[in-house]
């Protein structure tokens, strides 16, 4: 273990909420002259009705394309020629959209954004056209990668109820058969100051962001925010099970136990215990599941473990593995199922635990050289429900994790009726055949 | 309105370059270690951490066809075993005191990178480990046995997929006998071959102190910069003549257009040809000119021609890729697979067109101010900077790169942009590959 802990914070965040209810979080970090800005809007896909999968993402892609007084397109041309870079992500609990540029175009920025929280106009001409985008980014990133399909069909299957059994890009007839409309209905329920979070973190004096957000997005009334509803799955009864066929070489196994999430970070303690379970599987070369599956057994030419714990909905902890040629899905599974009932009967060490921690501390400053990283950090925590206040509590409390509570969480959590596993079958390729060329291109040859 | 913000940001992104102070950018300093590696530095304090890596020639550009993935095989063991450290050993000792190791391998290069905290103790248990996996790499059998085996597997598994048999089959077009045609990590009847032996001979003749380059930056002093330089890279193997060089790139010699069938919902689309070498006089040209055409994300042709006109991709990009030799430029597209062909034609008309108008004097002002403006961006991190020095150090190429950028990139004209790509773009002799295609015409 490490002596002193390094400094973690060098400067403090600092908060301000508007009258219309945007709160807005400052971090000062002056090693550059620039700033990473991030609006979040605390809806996501889990906010989706039934038959409107995918409209958080595809109402991102609209932002895009024009308000009241900018044209299409306008917004990422305007931040392109003050030297910005531009872009948006969508997740199950939050949609952000995020700028970094030379702190002397802060003020642009948070303009255009203010504009585009009130004023989007999702012409139908545009929306047309963007859909269309929507549909080949799904076949780029899921319908032509087995392990994404295999990811999506774990979630669908973990969970019953709860929304997040739903992917965040949208089922693909759902998207075929969106409308302007559901975008539309979508962006008035949830697009509002008081559903919305502005994160800065750069060379910027706390009180100067503070003016230009009460200047920009002070004006902006709030709106009554539709009450969510849990929609908590009922119990698991069983294992459950799925298998996806898709053109592959390898199987791949992945498997998902049903877990909490953080909720009280200074009163939970499973949410650290699992975080450092993670780390003692998969935190490093050595670590266990790489260690026993890949380099002893070589059973599997890869093995990982993962848990997030940061998530409004059900959480899970996650373990894949990649048999290596020759041996099957069944027997990778049954190495990571192995290893986990280790946990269980033997524990881990105080010295694995001591390197988990040694590498959390550590990660906590490598952390710091992105700022766009600290920005978002802040606000993913945030849109979860959870104080950035309580980052350095956070970390803290991981290093007060004990062998014991690492193997109590295994026993409890590590059941099958907390347990899905999905299998990647993978399907030959079929024959390859010369394609005939496009017409109208030969002549280019 | 719109017009009235653009012009704002205009003038904002003009004040924001002319902020740039007059003198260094960056303090980099320079100097070599008395075995000759060449060492490239920046002191900065403001995290408690320390970046650093040594590269060499030695990345897959150095592979012969008959065994090919030899460079990457020897990068990626040198942490496997070393100076009676076992692989768990290494890891171990690492992750103890939080720090990271990654290999860094490309066609040209090939090194270690490690990330530490600076504190003293972390900092030499990182150090050392790093200078003792330089230094005397085992390149143990066993282990070599077992990577093969994943390397094969993965390689299988990759040959599956659309996106790499595009790419596979575009080097071999575009560069034919040349290594760059290789794919970096072997194919599975090369790996098969490959023995402890050839990873020793590779080691030895490219992990030379004397064509070293050593990048730092973080919290240590000058001095003790140079102390860490001169421990990792004291007892490399001895230069056995000189520095290894890459044969040229010979021109294409015809354009090949190739269509190859996949089940996969999109066709995968590239055209390109061998491009630019670093430290090329029309550099700063082409890569202006390409962030008109395809560089510059949503406000590129490509991108406004076949995604926000059209909807036919989600990615849609182009890019020149220089190299110690002549490295790609690159369109590249996913799209459905019945709209190949039209999104083929957008993408070879947009091209000849750029190619043969260049760009409007609007767009040139546009790319200078997202370039120009958005600098601070580019080193805005300790991580950024590490790239730029080990990027400077490898290629040679001056240590005032990161000043000159903005003037560089000042002084291109439109001109000089039409006249950059129509000497070395040629529409009409391009690679082109198709992955996925159109149905084959019923028979």
């Amino acid at each position: 273990m490490m002596g002193a802990a390094p400094c973690m914070a060098a400067t403090a965040t600092v908060e301000h909420r508007l009258a219309n209810g945007m709160r807005v979080i400052v971090k000062p970090d002056h090693r550059a002259p620039v700033a990473a800005a991030v609006v979040w809007y605390q809806v996501g896909s889990v906010d989706e009705v039934s038959g409107t999968t995918g409209v958080a993402h595809a109402l991102e892609h609209m932002m895009f394309k024009g308000t009241t007084s900018l044209a299409p397109g306008e917004y990422s041309r305007t931040i392109a020629a003050a030297g910005g870079r531009d872009n948006a992500f969508t997740s199950n609990d939050f949609t952000g959209y995020f700028a970094t540029l030379h702190k002397s175009q802060l003020e642009l920025m948070l303009r255009l954004e203010a504009d585009r929280m009130v004023n989007l106009t999702i012409p139908p001409e545009e929306f047309a056209k963007e859909i269309k985008v929507v549909m080949e980014e799904r076949r780029l990133r899921t319908e032509d990668r087995p392990r994404s399909l295999t990811y999506e069909q774990l979630m669908a299957t973990a969970l019953t109820a709860h929304p997040y059994r739903n992917p965040i890009i949208g089922w693909m007839n759902d998207i075929e058969n969106m409308r302007v409309g559901d975008l539309r209905e979508f962006y008035q329920r949830w697009y509002a100051p008081n559903n919305a979070i502005l994160t800065v973190v750069g060379d910027v004096e706390p009180e100067d962001v503070f003016a230009l957000a009460e200047k920009h997005f002070g004006p902006i009334a709030p709106r009554e925010l539709p009450v969510r509803k849990p929609q908590d799955e009922a119990p698991q009864r069983g294992v459950k099970r799925v298998t996806v066929k898709a053109p592959a070489e390898l199987p791949y196994v992945l498997i998902a136990f049903r877990v909490p999430a953080l909720r009280d970070a200074d009163k939970d303690w499973e949410p650290y215990a699992l975080k450092m379970l993670a780390a003692v599987l998969d935190g490093n070369d050595a670590a266990r599941l790489n260690r026993v599956l890949v380099r002893e057994q070589r059973v599997a030419s890869s093995a990982g473990a993962g848990y997030d714990g940061i998530a409004r909905g059900p959480d899970f902890f996650y373990l894949s593995a990649t048999p290596v040629p020759g041996k099957s899905a069944a027997e990778v599974e049954q190495g990571l199922r192995r290893e986990m009932g280790r946990i269980i009967d033997e524990g881990v060490t105080e010295e694995e635990l001591n390197r988990a921690k040694a590498q959390a501390i550590a990660a906590q400053v490598y952390q710091r050289d992105s700022m766009f990283f600290q920005a978002r950090m802040i606000g993913v925590l945030e849109a979860a429900g959870v104080s950035h206040r309580t980052i350095d509590l956070q970390l803290a409390k991981l290093r007060q994790v004990t062998p014991e509570q690492v193997r109590e969480v295994a026993r409890k959590y590590f059941r099958d009726d907390a347990l899905t596993i999905a299998h990647l079958d993978p399907q030959p390729l079929a024959v390859r055949r010369p394609v005939a060329l496009p017409s109208g291109l030969r002549h280019v040859q | 309105m719109s017009s009235k913000w653009i012009a704002l940001g205009l003038a904002a992104g003009l004040s924001a370059a002319a902020a740039l102070p007059a003198r260094a950018i960056l303090p980099l300093q320079h100097w070599q270690t008395p075995n000759g590696a060449r060492v490239y530095f920046v002191e900065n304090h403001d995290l408690p951490m320390l970046d650093v890596s040594v590269e060499f020639p030695a990345g897959a550009g150095f592979d012969s066809p008959e065994k090919a993935g030899v460079a990457s095989m020897t990068d990626g063991l040198l942490n496997t075993g070393a100076d009676g450290m076992d692989e768990n050993d290494i890891a171990r000792r690492l992750a103890d005191v939080g720090a990271q190791l990654g290999e860094r391998f490309d066609t040209d290069r090939a090194g270690l990178a490690l990330r530490t905290l600076s504190s003293a103790k972390e900092r030499r248990q990182a150090l050392d480990t790093l200078a003792r996996v330089l230094r005397q790499p085992d390149f143990p059998q066993a282990v070599l046995e077992r990577e093969k085996v994943r390397l094969i597997g993965a390689l299988k598994e990759s040959d599956t997929r659309p996106d790499t048999i595009a790419s596979r089959n575009f080097y071999r077009l575009a560069y034919r006998e040349h290594p760059y045609a290789l794919r970096s990590a072997g194919e599975v009847e090369t790996v098969e071959k490959i023995t402890r032996e050839d990873l020793i001979g590779f080691y030895r003749r490219h992990y030379t102190a004397q064509y070293a380059v050593v990048a730092l930056i973080g919290d240590v002093t000058r001095a003790e910069a140079e102390a860490i330089a001169v421990e990792l890279t004291r007892g490399l193997p001895e230069a056995a003549g000189a520095e290894p060089l890459l044969p040229a790139v010979g021109e294409l010699p015809a354009g090949a257009t190739r269509m190859i069938g996949h089940q996969a919902s999109q066709a995968h689309i590239l055209i390109g040809a061998p491009g630019i070498s670093r430290g090329d006089p029309d550099y700063f040209p082409l890569y202006v000119g390409n962030h008109i055409l395809g560089g510059g994300g949503f406000v590129s042709r490509i991108t406004e021609e076949v995604r926000q006109k059209r909807g036919l991709a989600y990615s849609a990009y182009s890019y020149f890729s220089p190299l110690s030799r002549e490295g790609p430029f690159v369109i590249g597209m996913q799209t459905r697979r019945d709209q190949a062909g039209q999104a083929l034609e957008v993408a070879r008309s947009t091209l000849a067109d750029f190619v043969r108008d260049g760009p409007t004097a609007q767009e040139l002002t546009a790319a200078r101010q997202n370039i120009i403006g958005g600098f601070p961006l580019r080193i805005d991190s300790n991580r950024k900077i590490h790239e730029y020095l080990a990027l400077i150090g490898f290629y040679r190429l001056p240590l005032t790169y990161l000043e000159d950028f903005v003037k560089n990139v000042e002084r291109v004209t439109v001109a000089d942009i039409r006249d950059a790509f129509k000497r070395r773009v040629n529409p009409e002799r391009m690679v082109t590959v198709v992955v996925g295609g159109e149905e084959e015409a019923k028979p």
